[in-house]
């Protein structure tokens, strides 16, 4: 794998950057790969990010030399059961994103339920997934004014990431539409905790109209 | 569970606090934990409890809490210096005493320090989420901030407690942090890197348990160019775009967008845990 640079952030952790957002999702997968096979003793945490992914807790210093020496296969697609997330498409700005992408409203829904997305990272709060999948011309921008308050359930696009808040807060991003049960996305008394972990697929299922 | 305590004053923020969760960082949920880890083990050990056994944290202004078991429970109040007293009556700060049924266990406003901590025989034992006591503010896992009126279970004493004079570290006055570089000390000036490691800042009022807010001369970036989101380590050293840097503490978010110019040892972030606003902040080479 080309192009990729492991900087130290602190004594105890390595921050693995990477060429591009696929080359960073193929390289958490051979990290878990490794990890499952035992291969990556001393490892506490394994943190992906948009292009690095970090390593925390990492008791031997000679891992880094090692990372650079990696041969990372590429991501396989397709792999595994996608998660299906029922949703209604019926966000406030659904007009804004249709005219960032140059269509007509109703086709945002179309062409968001037909994309199928994968985890890239985690982050902002437990349980919530940016979701890489949209191709690069449909990135839109945060709004100018972020909201003070983003209810559970929201399904939101900024940048080239999809997203859905797990509870309420405030936010940037812009809203498309709901999920109608969002206590799916996070429980901590259940196995796994987050419905989206990193690495796992997801579409999108419109569920009746807007209301 | 073998009895219990009753928040009597709950204080300005006093949450349950044990070693904290790891292992979940990639799902977003912060390590939390007791901010001033050696204040906690020591008070465990002082009552017999096993180190990470779940403590009070306070904030400040303390808190007061009231024996409801069957038995009288052997608790100690360290941290941060502050007045202690059962029922009134003053009793050691720092040791451990044996408060009655029924009795009010007091832990007075902070008078060096900000954070005290409060450890009781047996331990405290709301029910765990995901591994670990702790109260996580950011993400709001974990037992809730304490509240008048709440009762909290306790374990059943275990160890024989420490009686030996132990010696509890003081409230720092002044915070010097060894500060390692990177990984993102790049996107900053060579005068803002020397700027870093020379000034003095000052622990600003803003700071909680989420991050040390400092301030002092801002620092001033080499790239102006948004940062992708990537992992954030304890003691990381992040700077947002008004250029004061953030030393990121146990409830910080797991991944962020603006650079980090350097990573603090973990050891020194205990006296970040009880330095109060003003307090001066050295960033030096580790």
């Amino acid at each position: 794998m080309s192009g990729i640079r492991v900087l130290e952030a602190g004594p105890r952790a390595l921050l693995v950057e990477l060429a591009s957002g696929v080359d960073t999702e193929a390289f958490h997968a051979e990290l878990l790969r490794r990890r499952a096979a035992g291969e990556l003793p001393g490892v506490r945490e394994i943190v992906p990010g948009a292009r690095t992914v970090l390593l925390d807790g990492v008791e031997d210093r000679t891992l880094a030399g090692r990372l650079r020496t990696w041969t990372v296969p590429p991501l396989s697609r397709g792999a595994g059961e996608a998660v299906e997330i029922p949703v209604v498409y019926d966000g406030p700005d659904l007009a804004d994103v249709a005219e960032a992408w140059g269509v007509a409203v109703d086709e945002v829904p179309r062409i968001h339920a037909r994309t199928e997305f994968r985890v890239a990272f985690c982050g902002f709060a437990p349980g919530f997934g940016y979701l890489t999948g949209l191709p690069g011309h449909l990135s839109v921008p945060r709004r100018a004014t972020p909201r003070t308050r983003v209810p559970a359930g929201a399904l939101a696009l900024a940048g080239p990431y999809t997203g859905v808040y797990p509870r309420p807060s405030p936010g940037g991003w812009q809203l498309i539409g709901r999920m109608p049960e969002p206590e799916a996305l996070w429980d901590p008394d259940r196995e796994p905790a987050a419905l989206l972990g990193p690495g796992a697929r997801v579409r999108f299922v419109a569920a009746g109209a807007g209301g | 569970m073998s009895g219990g305590l009753e928040v009597v004053r709950a204080g300005a923020l006093t949450t349950v606090q044990d070693e904290g969760r790891s292992g979940w960082a990639h799902l977003g949920v912060p390590r939390a934990g007791a901010l001033d880890g050696p204040a906690r083990r020591l008070a465990n050990r002082l009552v017999g409890n096993a180190p990470d056994a779940a403590v009070l944290e306070t904030t400040l202004t303390g808190c007061a809490v009231r024996v409801t078991g069957a038995r009288p429970v052997l608790a100690v109040v360290g941290g941060a210096g502050c007045r202690v007293t059962v029922d009134g009556r003053p009793v050691a700060w720092g040791a451990p005493v044996r408060v009655p049924v029924g009795a009010v266990l007091e832990a007075g406003p902070a008078v060096h320090g900000v954070r005290g901590y409060l450890a009781f025989a047996g331990g405290l034992v709301p029910e765990p989420v995901l591994g670990s006591r702790s109260a996580d503010l950011l993400s709001g896992l974990g037992p809730p901030v304490l509240r008048e009126g709440d009762v909290l279970p306790l374990g059943r004493p275990g160890g024989a407690p420490c009686t030996d004079t132990v010696p509890w570290p003081g409230a720092p006055a002044e915070l010097v942090m060894p500060l390692h570089a990177g990984p993102r000390d790049d996107w900053f000036t060579d005068a803002a890197l020397r700027t870093l490691t020379t000034a003095v800042y000052r622990v600003s009022e803003r700071s909680n348990r989420i991050g040390l807010r400092t301030e002092g001369p801002a620092l001033r970036r080499a790239r102006e160019s948004e940062l992708p989101s990537e992992g954030m380590v304890l003691g990381a050293v992040q700077v947002p775009p008004d250029g004061m840097p953030v030393v990121f503490l146990n409830d910080h978010p797991t991944t962020g967008g603006y650079p980090v110019v350097g990573v603090v040892a973990e050891a020194a972030l205990a006296g970040a845990a009880q330095a109060v606003p003003g307090t001066p902040v050295r960033f030096v080479r580790a």
